[in-house]
């Protein structure tokens, strides 16, 4: 298996030979942050011509198809068009909190991106608290949205930031419960822990029903955080015209418009590396050479493997369903998924005690 | 029919005339309100208001009040009435007898400055507060210059402002009210707005998610058809015709040459009326298609709406081959139609109705059995069959709530008459039965285009007129089922090649009153989803 | 009523080919030589420009039915980069004006052009946004929408086939391949005689930089 941490090592002990500590550091972060940015930027590019693609398969539509071939190069004309579009600026808005609730939306997913465990040893922090860190990284991102829905000073961007202020508290609930049941499972909070404990078993068969359920319910909650259909409320189109990014114009729509395909991302790369073992490859035990052969595939292939799988199912239910309106919102995530993941993570206590 | 005559012999002031299945009451003004609260409370109770219009005779101006009853509806009563005062009209209003009054009668203030005591909103329907003048008086100056493009919006305060006109025991009292209290939360949709349909305005008051008040505004795209007729001739009004509503256009189309067909006495050969038939139906499922594409469209289903358009295609295809056009067909004309059909039409028209069915499943397993769907279609939107005939709200929407009302059963015009098929009802009302109405719709126009397809006869497919069509003095009215409901023209001649007078009863207006009668108390997603169910075209409100 | 002589004043036959004059005015404007990277940087920026488009939706009447057989699956825009259709104005590049406009839409109309952001193009589909139409003779109807909003491409028919919408966000395509992102916009100047021969034909470049 070739892991990325020869190369992050051999960066760090090559600085340290030559530099002072402080300094190293200091050039590893810049470095750090610059690939962050520069991956962040490209994975967006990709995924909306994928989701593009995926959605004019669904429609027997041919998507892009003009712009470089296959039309690969869509998404890059539209990051141009876009980065020159002009900003308007509102009158009777609040300009301050107008203008930081993109950025604030953006910070929380970069964040939560960063500390993603793409390979062994390409992960940025290592924290002990990992999943803990995900989860309240991410949902700061709410604090953007009420923030760009209340200080534009338009009434469909005030419905929209409230729906999505209640849904993505409400969803934010099951959310975790759901990755708490894998930590029990687990024992620790460290990602890369416990991705090395999927060796042999991904969580999602380690963990038997519970953590199937587990995963069932992760999924549908973490679609509803990403804001996308049938979990669209926000932004619904055909209610709210743009719902609470309406006023918002050029770069700084472009932020929400990244923000929400990253965070479909980062919610199925969370899934990925939580359920499905991150970049541990497909082992299964007494199989060694089905082993080797697996292992001949890059993690880093793996992991985007899994991650991609997870988007396709994402787009796949959202190109699919219709809204649901808000009182079945709710009533789905606490009637239905909250009891439902306090119930499994009983299930997943017995499991761990009895099996 | 004696009953009828029975009714009628009681009005001693009325003067009636009739005209087979078609009767006259003119009675004076002061005498309208009793009259009509009376034939609405006979035992016959002619309940559905079919439509208003309004009439300058030249020196008096006058309403007619087109009326037919749920029981045998193929009986028409036109009730007119006369004012001579042409500086401020006023006529009692019957919006407390019929509830579809109340946009009618205030289309016809609009249009003719008659004022309706009593109706409790006498705004202007489709022009602005500050327009100028009364478009479809013989007297109506068309200066431009009186009347110029507007640079500001209309202020919002004008639009809440509702004059009414009240008397009580001979006193006329006129006073204002506000529609709005201070405070609401109004949040305005439309006129440009993704799911209006068109350019319609609603003016909708919050409660958090929770609708409390909904006031539409029409005339974003009020081209003053009417009023354009007038100075057309016969040939030249059915270009226009096409472009109200633009979905069943040539239904409607087909209306208006009934209409002046049968002024003329013209027969039609019988080729014509098959080919007519069948364009017509075939219009009634692209716009089926497309209405159930946009309802889904609007219930955030992107993809079950390009699959509605996808289908939509096959049928424009075959428009392209006969008629020339896709959405605008210009197929039929005052005595048959434009030209023959295309050697291919009957070869593509069997091979669209087997793929249609094959389609019509996959749409019931797309859409229709979507959980999701199903849930939020479940319990909302009631729409009461006594409702839904006090509003007029005809067609496909009156039919889900047991109000059979399908003219071509009522009046079988056409090729109707030679096909077998059902008029599909359902009982309950909500919105489900809507929605599945039109797909059940969808099912037995193809049955009915099937049994016609390969029966065409032989002939002519036109009648020869005139260079020049005159139409004989006298009033003409023809109905027709369009595709969201009835479709009445009315022509008013005066022997000239120019129609005096010409009305054309939108079933969408009526669809409009009735979402804002089902829509109040749900919220902010069902408004959408309910203005998808029922489907209605701007244009056609607007005219 | 018969139509006698289909003729077009001031515009030649050939004129209605394939025409090439946007390529051919570039060509002269660079002529006497142009900063590279300038006109390089320029090249990408309206090729990013131009690739994506992004129309608002806005549609009064039959035209916009058309419209949307242009977003499903026959015709496809999406296949040009086009298919980002959005409902507010701010995000949007292009107004597809898709059928009458009247008096009471007007304002709107126009409220709905001031705001949108830079760079902004309209697009006038069918006969009424280009001058009434059908209903030329009617009271409350705006004789095109230029009375209002500038406008960058007309497409006729009525209402114009999806084909023909695709031909028109071809030429607008065109049209924004040649605008100058780092200069200010320039008209074509009317008095030399060799510049007269290309900008005759393009009276709506001429608009362009009387963009208020």
């Amino acid at each position: 298996m070739f892991h990325f941490d020869v190369v992050t090592n051999w960066i760090d002990e090559f600085l340290r030979t030559y530099l002072l500590d402080g300094w190293a550091l200091f050039i590893e972060f810049v470095v750090i942050g610059l690939v962050i940015l520069t991956v962040y930027a490209v994975l967006a590019l990709i995924l909306i011509y994928a989701e593009r693609k995926i959605c004019a398969f669904i429609q027997c539509r041919l998507g892009p198809t003009r712009v470089g071939p296959f039309g690969v190069l869509q998404s890059v004309a539209d990051m141009i068009k876009i980065l020159l579009k002009e900003l308007i600026k509102i009158n009777r808005v609040d300009t301050f909190l107008f203008r930081l609730a993109a950025f604030l939306v953006i910070i929380a997913s970069i964040c939560t991106f960063g500390a993603l465990p793409f390979d062994k040893g390409l992960h940025v922090v290592d924290f002990n608290i990992g999943v803990f860190y995900l989860l309240a990284i991410s949902s700061l991102g709410v604090v953007g949205i009420l923030l760009a829905g209340w200080s534009s000073n338009n009434k469909y961007t005030v419905i929209g930031a409230m729906r999505s202020g209640a849904q993505l508290i409400s969803y934010e609930l099951s959310c975790g419960l759901s990755l708490m049941t894998i930590v029990m499972l687990s024992g620790s909070l460290q990602l890369s822990t416990i991705v090395e404990q999927q060796d042999y078993a991904w969580n999602i068969f380690r963990g038997g029903i519970p953590a199937v359920i587990a995963f069932m319910i992760y999924l549908i909650a973490g679609h509803a955080e990403t804001n996308r259909g049938p979990f669209d409320l926000p932004e619904a189109e055909s209610e709210l015209t743009a719902g609470y990014h309406t006023e918002y114009s050029g770069i700084q729509f472009g932020f929400f418009y990244l923000a929400e395909y990253l965070n479909m991302f980062i919610i199925a790369a969370i899934a990925a590396t939580l359920f499905l073992g991150g970049w541990m490859p497909l082992h299964i035990p007494g199989w060694e050479s089905f082993n080797e052969v697996m292992n001949y595939i890059p993690p880093i292939l793996w992991f985007f493997g899994k991650t991609f799988f997870c988007i396709f199912l994402a787009l796949w239910v959202r190109w699919t369903m219709p809204r649901l309106r808000i009182d079945q919102l709710l009533n789905l995530e606490w009637k239905i998924l909250m009891p439902l993941s306090l119930i499994n993570i009983v299930l997943m206590a017995l499991w761990v005690i009895y099996l | 029919m004696k009953m009828i005559d029975k009714l009628l012999a009681q009005f001693a002031y009325a003067s009636v005339t009739s005209d087979g299945k078609y009767y006259t009451v003119a009675v004076p003004k002061e005498k309208l309100h009793e009259t009509a609260s009376r034939l609405r409370n006979s035992a016959l109770a002619f309940d559905f208001l079919m439509d208003i219009v309004g009439m300058d005779y030249g020196d008096s101006l006058g309403t007619i009040y087109y009326l037919s009853c749920t029981q045998f509806p193929a009986y028409v009563i036109a009730l007119k009435t006369e004012t001579d005062d042409r500086e401020d009209p006023i006529i009692p209003s019957v919006s407390d007898i019929w509830e579809s009054a109340g946009l009618y009668e205030r289309e016809v203030h609009d249009f003719l400055g008659i004022r309706f005591a009593n109706n409790p909103d006498m705004r202007r329907l489709f022009l602005r507060k500050d327009w100028k003048g009364y478009p479809l008086r013989k007297d109506y100056d068309a200066n431009p210059e009186i009347n110029p493009v507007p640079l500001t919006n209309e202020n919002l305060d004008d639009m809440e402002t509702v004059p009414v006109i009240e008397i009580h025991n001979g006193l006329k009292e006129e006073k204002t009210y506000s529609l709005f209290e201070k405070g609401e939360y109004v949040v305005n949709f439309g006129p440009q707005h993704p799911a209006t349909h068109g350019v319609l305005h609603l003016r909708v008051s919050l409660d958090g998610e929770i609708i409390r008040k909904i006031d539409p505004n029409f005339g974003y795209i009020h081209r003053g058809i009417e009023k354009m007729s007038e100075a057309y001739t016969y040939p030249q009004i059915l270009h226009l015709i096409d472009r109200m509503d633009y979905l069943s256009g040539t239904i409607h189309r087909h209306g208006l040459c009934l209409a002046v067909e049968k002024g003329l006495q013209l027969e039609v050969p019988e080729r014509a009326h098959y080919i007519r038939t069948i364009i017509d139906e075939l219009t009634r499922i692209a716009s089926h298609l497309l209405g159930w594409g946009c309802m889904a469209m609007d219930m955030g289903a992107i993809t079950a709406f390009v699959y509605g358009m996808r289908d939509r295609e096959k049928i424009m295809d075959i428009f392209e081959e006969t008629c020339g056009g896709r959405l605008m067909a210009n197929y039929s004309v005052i005595g048959g139609v434009m030209n023959d059909i295309h050697p291919n039409f009957q070869r593509k028209v069997k091979e669209f109705i087997p793929y249609m069915r094959k389609m019509l499943k996959e749409h019931h397993l797309l859409f229709t059995g979507n959980p999701i769907a199903r849930g939020r279609m479940k319990d909302v939107g009631y729409l009461s069959k006594e409702k839904a005939i006090a509003l007029g709200a005809s067609g496909p929407t009156g039919r889900a709530s047991g109000w059979s009302n399908d003219v071509r059963k009522i009046e079988p015009y056409a090729a109707y008459r030679h096909a077998e098929f059902n008029e599909i009802l359902r009982s309950d009302g909500l919105t489900f039965d809507r929605y599945i109405i039109r797909l059940d719709e969808i099912a037995e126009s193809l049955k009915i285009i099937e049994q016609l397809i390969d029966n065409i006869p032989g002939g002519a497919y036109a009648a020869k007129t005139k260079a020049i069509i005159k139409l004989p003095e006298g009033e003409f009215h023809q109905r027709v089922e369009g595709a969201r409901g009835e479709f009445d023209v009315y022509i008013h001649s005066k022997g000239d090649k120019y129609p005096y007078r010409v009305k054309f009863r939108s079933p969408s207006m009526t669809l409009v009153s009735a979402l804002k009668a089902i829509a109040t108390g749900t919220k902010v997603a069902d408004l959408i989803m309910l203005g998808g169910s029922l489907d209605y075209v701007v244009p056609c409100i607007d005219r | 009523m018969e139509v006698k002589d289909i003729c077009i004043k001031n515009m030649k036959y050939e004129d209605f080919k394939e025409n090439e004059y946007l390529e051919n005015y570039l060509k002269e404007l660079r002529a006497n030589g142009v900063n590279i990277a300038i006109a390089k940087l320029d090249d990408l920026i309206n090729w990013g420009r131009s690739n994506s488009v992004w129309p608002l939706t806005f549609a009064t009447s039959c035209c916009g039915i058309e419209f949307m057989c242009l977003g499903a699956a026959r015709y496809d825009f999406a296949r040009f980069g086009w298919e980002v259709t959005r409902n507010s104005p701010r995000q949007a590049d292009v107004v597809f004006c898709c059928g009458t406009i009247v008096h009471k839409m007007a304002p709107v109309l126009k409220r709905l052009y001031d705001q949108m952001a830079e760079p902004k193009y309209v697009m006038a589909f069918g006969s009424c946004a280009i001058g009434g139409g059908p209903f030329k003779k009617s009271y409350h109807t705006v004789m095109g929408v230029d009375q209002i909003i500038p406008v960058d491409i007309y497409i006729p028919g009525c209402p114009p086939r999806p084909d023909a919408m695709i031909y028109g966000m071809m030429q607008l395509a065109r049209k924004i391949k040649m605008q100058e992102f780092f200069k200010l916009p320039k008209q074509p100047d009317l008095s030399s005689p060799d510049n007269s021969d290309s900008s005759e034909n393009n009276p709506e470049t001429k608009e362009k930089g009387n963009r208020p």
